[in-house]
C-alpha cells in the first residue's frame, strides 16, 4: 500500500451546464438533456449538433490577466476549473506552497490549430505568430502556471478520455513522493466544426461539447472536503488480446465490488453509522447516447443494481472533459453526503479501460448535510 | 492497481538501459547516427514533404524511410496506417526491443512524448473537410489514427507486448519527460521495466508555425554561436528499453548505460519564452543533480537544448554557466540540433540516446559549423570531432509553456 492517504481538497466544472461545480450539479439534478445548438460546418449544409458553454453571467476577473488576453476557449475553461477548485487552499497557505498541475486532454487546443492551418493553407506568409504558440498541448498548463503562479511540477498528458484517472494517479504520486503539497488534476476540451465532424464520422448520435473539470488532490486531511481517494484501477489497455469490453469488463472486476448496493466507508465509523443514513454507493458511468460507444461499459455493468449517473446523457460528448465531469460529479455526490461512496467507471474511445473510487472520508464529516439522490440517478 | 500502489522499495533500484533505437535524418539506427554525431555531419536539405516556397525556411533534416518497415506482428493493412510519425516510431522502438532482449509481455508501461503524433492525418482531415467538404472517404480512419495513444498502441502490438500507455506532451520537453516518467515509474516499484522515448514528424503546421514566429534560421543552426539566427526542423524518433539492474542481471543482459537523474519543472515566465537568467533551468539541472547524487565537478559533457535561437541559448547558457560554477570553463557542452535540428517532442528522447552514445563510445558531439562563442557561454563549445573520457553525461530539453527537464545518464563499465 501507498504510505499516504490522499483527499479531494476541491472541485471545479465548468461545462455547458455552466462555470461552477454547482450548475453542473443543478443541470444533473434537473435530469434533462441540456438543449443543443448547433454548429455550422463550411460547405456542407447540415449543421452539427454541440453543447456550448454559455458566456458567464459575469465576466470572470481572471480573464483581465495579462497571460489570457488571446488564449483560446480551453484556457478560459481550464483556469476557471482550477480557480474553483483550489479556492479553499488559496486563502491561506504559505508561501512555499508547492501545487503540482496535470492537465489531460484528447483534442487540445483544436480552435487554433485549425485557424492557424487555415491560415497556413491560404498564405503562409501571413499566418499569425500569435496563433501558433497556442496550438500546442501544454498551452492551457502553461497559462495557468502563470496565472497562479505557484505552480512547481505540471504535465500535460495526452490520450483517450480514460486519461484522466492516469491524471489523478500521477498526482497522487507526487504527493505521495512529497514533491507537492497538492496537485490540480484537470481535464479539458473546447470544440469546433471539425472536431463536432470527426464525431459525427465515429459515433452520429453524440453531441459534442466542451468545457473543464478539475480535482484538486492533498494529503493532508483538514484540507479534504470530506471525500478520499480510495482506489484507482490499472489502465486495461485495449488491444487484439482484450478489446474494450473486455478491458472494461477488467476494469470493473478490479473495483471488486458486488453487484448491489453496498455501503462502503473508508474505516468504520460508529459516529458517521449512527447519524448519518446508510445510503448505497453510486456508479458514475460514462454512458451518453453512442450505442456503439456505450456498448462495453454496459456490458461490464449489465449486474450493476444500484444507483447510477449518467452525466453524458445529461451534457453530451465533452471527451476529457466528460471524465473530468464524472470525477468531479461522484465527489460531490459523496462531498455532500448523498452516498459514503462513488465509483467512477471510464470506459475510452481508443485506448483504454480505468475505474476508480471515492469513498466519504472519516477525517471530515462536520459539513456533511445528507440529502437524497439527485434527480437523474437512476435507482 | 494505480491507486494505492504497492509500497516503494526502501532503497530506489538502479535503473539501467537495456536497448535504445534512434532514427533521425542521419540515419535509421544506432551505428549511422553514431558515425554522424561522432564527425559532426549536418543532415539538412531543402524540404521536400509539403511546400515551402513562400515561407522563409525552406530546408530541414528529414528522415528516409525504408521502403519496408520491420517485420513484426503487424499485418500490411495495420502497417498502411503508420503515417511518418509512427513509421519513425516503430523503426525506434523495434530496434531497441531487439537489443533489449525482451519477450513480449503483459503489462509493460509504454511512456512517450510527443508534439504532434500523427499530425499529418490531422492535417489531411482537415484539408479534405475544407476542400471537399462532401467526402468523407478515409476521414473516420484519420480521425482515429491522428491520435498518439492509437499509434502507441499500435507499436505494442507490433511487439506482441501489452500495457498502461502514457503519452506526456509538453512540447519540446516531452521526451525527457516521458524517459523521466518511465524512470519514476521503475524507482518507485511500479514496474520493473518500460518502454520509453519520443517521436515527431515534419509537418506543414508545425513548419509554417516556427517560420511565423521567425524562429527558423535561414541560414544555418549554430547553437550558442553570438551570429546565430534560429533553429532549424527535424524529426524521428527514440527509444530506451529501462530496466531495474537486478532484472537486467537476472537475465544477463547486456547494459548500455545507466539512468541515474531526472530532473522537471516549470517555467512561468512566458509561453514561448524562457527566463532571461535560466531560472528554471538551473532549478532543473540541480534537482536532476540532486537525483543522481553528482555534482557539476562530476559531470563530463552536457548535451544541451541550444535550438540555436537567441533567447533560448543566452538563458541556457547563463543557467549552464551559474550551475557549473568553476567547473564551467573546461566543461565540454555542444548542440546536437546542430547536426538534426529541433526534433519537438521527438528531442529529448535522441538526445539521451546520443548521450548514451557518447558514454558508450567515448567521443563528444561537435558543432561543427560553430564559429564565435555568445558571450554568456562560460563554457566551451566542442566544435571538432574529438575522443574523450566520458563518465557522466547530462542532457537539457525545454518546451513552449515552460516546462524543463533535465536527465543525467551514467556509463556502464
Amino acid at each position: 500500500m501507498g504510505v499516504n492517504r490522499i483527499f479531494i481538497a476541491g472541485m471545479g466544472a465548468v461545462s455547458p451546464a455552466g462555470w461552477t461545480v454547482g450548475a453542473l450539479r443543478e443541470a444533473l439534478d434537473r435530469n434533462e438533456p441540456l438543449p443543443t445548438q448547433t454548429l455550422e460546418r463550411p460547405g456542407w449544409n447540415k449543421p452539427l449538433p454541440v453543447r456550448r458553454v454559455p458566456n458567464p453571467t459575469v465576466r470572470p476577473e481572471f480573464l483581465t490577466h495579462p497571460r489570457l488576453r488571446r488564449t483560446s476557449p480551453i484556457t478560459h475553461y481550464v483556469v476557471a476549473a482550477a480557480l474553483e477548485a483550489t479556492g479553499g487552499l488559496r486563502a491561506n497557505h504559505d508561501p512555499g506552497f508547492r501545487l503540482g498541475l496535470v492537465v489531460c486532454l484528447q483534442s487540445g487546443c483544436v480552435n487554433y490549430s485549425c485557424r492557424f492551418y487555415e491560415e497556413t493553407l491560404k498564405d503562409p506568409t501571413t499566418a499569425s505568430p500569435l496563433l501558433f504558440p497556442e496550438t500546442v498541448y501544454a498551452a492551457p498548463a502553461s497559462h495557468l502556471a502563470a496565472v497562479l503562479g505557484n505552480i512547481s511540477l505540471a504535465n500535460s498528458l495526452v490520450g483517450d478520455p480514460a486519461t484522466f484517472l492516469q491524471g489523478v494517479s500521477l498526482g497522487a504520486q507526487w504527493l505521495e513522493e512529497d514533491r507537492v503539497d497538492a496537485c490540480l488534476v484537470i481535464g479539458a476540451e473546447e470544440t469546433n466544426w471539425i472536431l463536432a465532424d470527426a464525431l459525427w464520422h465515429l459515433e452520429r448520435p453524440a453531441v459534442l461539447t466542451a468545457g473543464a473539470g478539475a480535482l484538486c488532490l492533498c494529503r493532508k486531511p483538514e484540507w479534504s472536503t470530506g471525500v478520499e481517494l480510495a482506489a484507482i484501477t490499472d489502465a486495461h489497455t485495449y488491444s487484439s488480446q482484450k478489446n474494450r469490453t473486455q478491458a472494461a469488463c477488467a476494469m470493473r472486476a478490479q473495483l471488486g465490488m458486488p453487484a448491489s448496493c453496498r455501503p462502503v466507508v473508508s474505516q468504520p465509523n460508529e459516529e458517521i453509522a449512527g447519524r448519518m443514513p446508510v445510503l448505497p454507493e453510486l456508479l458514475c458511468d460514462g454512458v451518453g447516447n453512442g450505442p456503439r460507444t456505450d456498448k462495453a461499459e454496459l456490458e461490464a455493468w449489465r449486474d450493476w443494481t444500484g444507483p447510477r449517473l449518467s452525466p453524458k446523457r445529461i451534457l453530451g460528448e465533452g471527451l476529457m472533459a466528460a471524465t473530468a465531469w464524472q470525477c468531479v460529479a461522484a465527489c460531490d455526490a459523496v462531498a455532500g453526503g448523498r452516498f459514503v461512496a462513488a465509483n467512477v467507471s471510464l470506459v475510452g474511445s481508443n485506448q483504454q479501460a480505468i475505474g476508480a473510487r471515492f469513498v466519504r472520508s472519516n477525517s471530515d464529516i462536520s459539513h456533511l448535510s445528507g440529502g437524497g439522490p439527485p434527480g437523474n440517478i437512476r435507482p | 492497481m494505480l491507486f494505492p500502489t504497492t509500497s516503494p522499495p526502501p532503497t530506489p533500484p538502479r535503473v539501467v538501459i537495456t536497448g535504445a533505437g534512434i532514427v533521425t535524418a542521419l540515419g535509421r539506427g544506432w551505428k549511422p547516427n553514431a558515425e554522424g554525431f561522432r564527425s559532426g555531419r549536418t543532415a539538412f536539405r531543402p524540404v521536400s514533404l509539403f511546400d515551402v516556397s513562400r515561407q522563409r525556411a525552406r530546408s530541414a533534416a528529414e528522415v528516409d524511410l525504408p521502403a519496408t518497415l520491420p517485420s513484426t506482428r503487424l499485418g500490411a493493412k495495420q502497417l498502411a496506417r503508420f503515417d511518418r510519425a509512427a513509421s519513425t516510431l516503430l523503426l525506434a522502438t523495434h530496434e531497441a526491443w531487439q537489443q533489449s532482449g525482451w519477450e513480449p509481455a503483459e503489462n509493460l508501461p509504454f511512456v512517450l512524448g510527443t508534439t504532434a503524433g500523427g499530425m499529418s492525418f490531422g492535417e489531411a482531415y482537415f484539408r479534405q473537410a475544407a476542400q471537399s467538404p462532401l467526402r468523407h472517404r478515409h476521414q473516420p480512419t484519420r480521425a482515429v489514427y491522428y491520435q498518439p495513444q492509437v499509434q502507441a498502441r499500435m507499436i505494442l502490438e507490433a511487439l506482441g507486448a501489452n500495457g498502461p500507455v502514457t503519452i506526456v506532451s509538453n512540447a519540446c520537453a516531452s521526451g525527457s519527460n516521458a524517459i523521466g516518467h518511465a524512470w519514476e515509474l521503475i524507482r518507485h516499484g511500479q514496474a520493473e521495466r518500460a518502454l520509453t522515448g519520443g517521436y515527431d514528424a515534419l509537418t506543414e503546421l508545425v513548419f509554417s508555425g516556427f517560420d511565423a514566429l521567425q524562429a527558423l534560421t535561414t541560414t544555418v543552426c549554430r547553437p550558442f554561436d553570438a551570429g546565430r539566427d534560429g533553429l532549424a526542423l527535424g524529426e524521428g524518433a527514440a527509444v530506451m528499453a529501462l530496466e531495474t539492474l537486478e532484472s537486467a542481471r537476472r537475465r544477463d543482459a547486456p547494459i548500455l548505460g545507466e539512468l541515474i537523474g531526472y530532473g522537471t519543472s516549470i517555467d512561468r515566465h512566458h509561453l514561448t519564452q524562457p527566463h532571461p537568467q535560466g531560472d528554471t533551468t538551473l532549478k532543473v539541472m540541480q534537482q536532476a543533480c540532486a537525483t543522481a547524487g553528482v555534482a557539476p565537478d562530476d559531470v563530463d559533457y552536457i548535451n544541451a537544448h541550444g535550438t540555436g535561437t537567441i533567447l533560448n541559448d543566452s538563458s541556457e547558457a547563463a543557467a549552464i554557466s551559474h550551475w557549473a560554477g568553476t567547473r564551467a570553463a573546461t566543461l565540454p557542452v555542444s548542440s546536437t540540433k546542430a547536426n538534426i535540428g529541433h526534433l519537438l517532442g521527438a528531442a529529448g528522447a535522441v538526445e539521451a540516446v546520443i548521450s548514451l552514445m557518447t558514454l558508450r563510445e567515448q567521443w563528444l558531439p561537435p558543432e561543427t559549423m560553430f564559429e564565435t562563442p555568445d558571450p554568456a557561454c562560460h563554457f566551451p563549445i566542442v566544435q571538432k570531432p574529438r575522443d574523450a573520457h566520458v563518465r557522466v553525461v547530462l542532457s537539457n530539453s525545454f518546451g513552449f509553456g515552460g516546462v524543463n527537464a533535465s536527465l543525467i545518464l551514467r556509463r556502464w563499465a
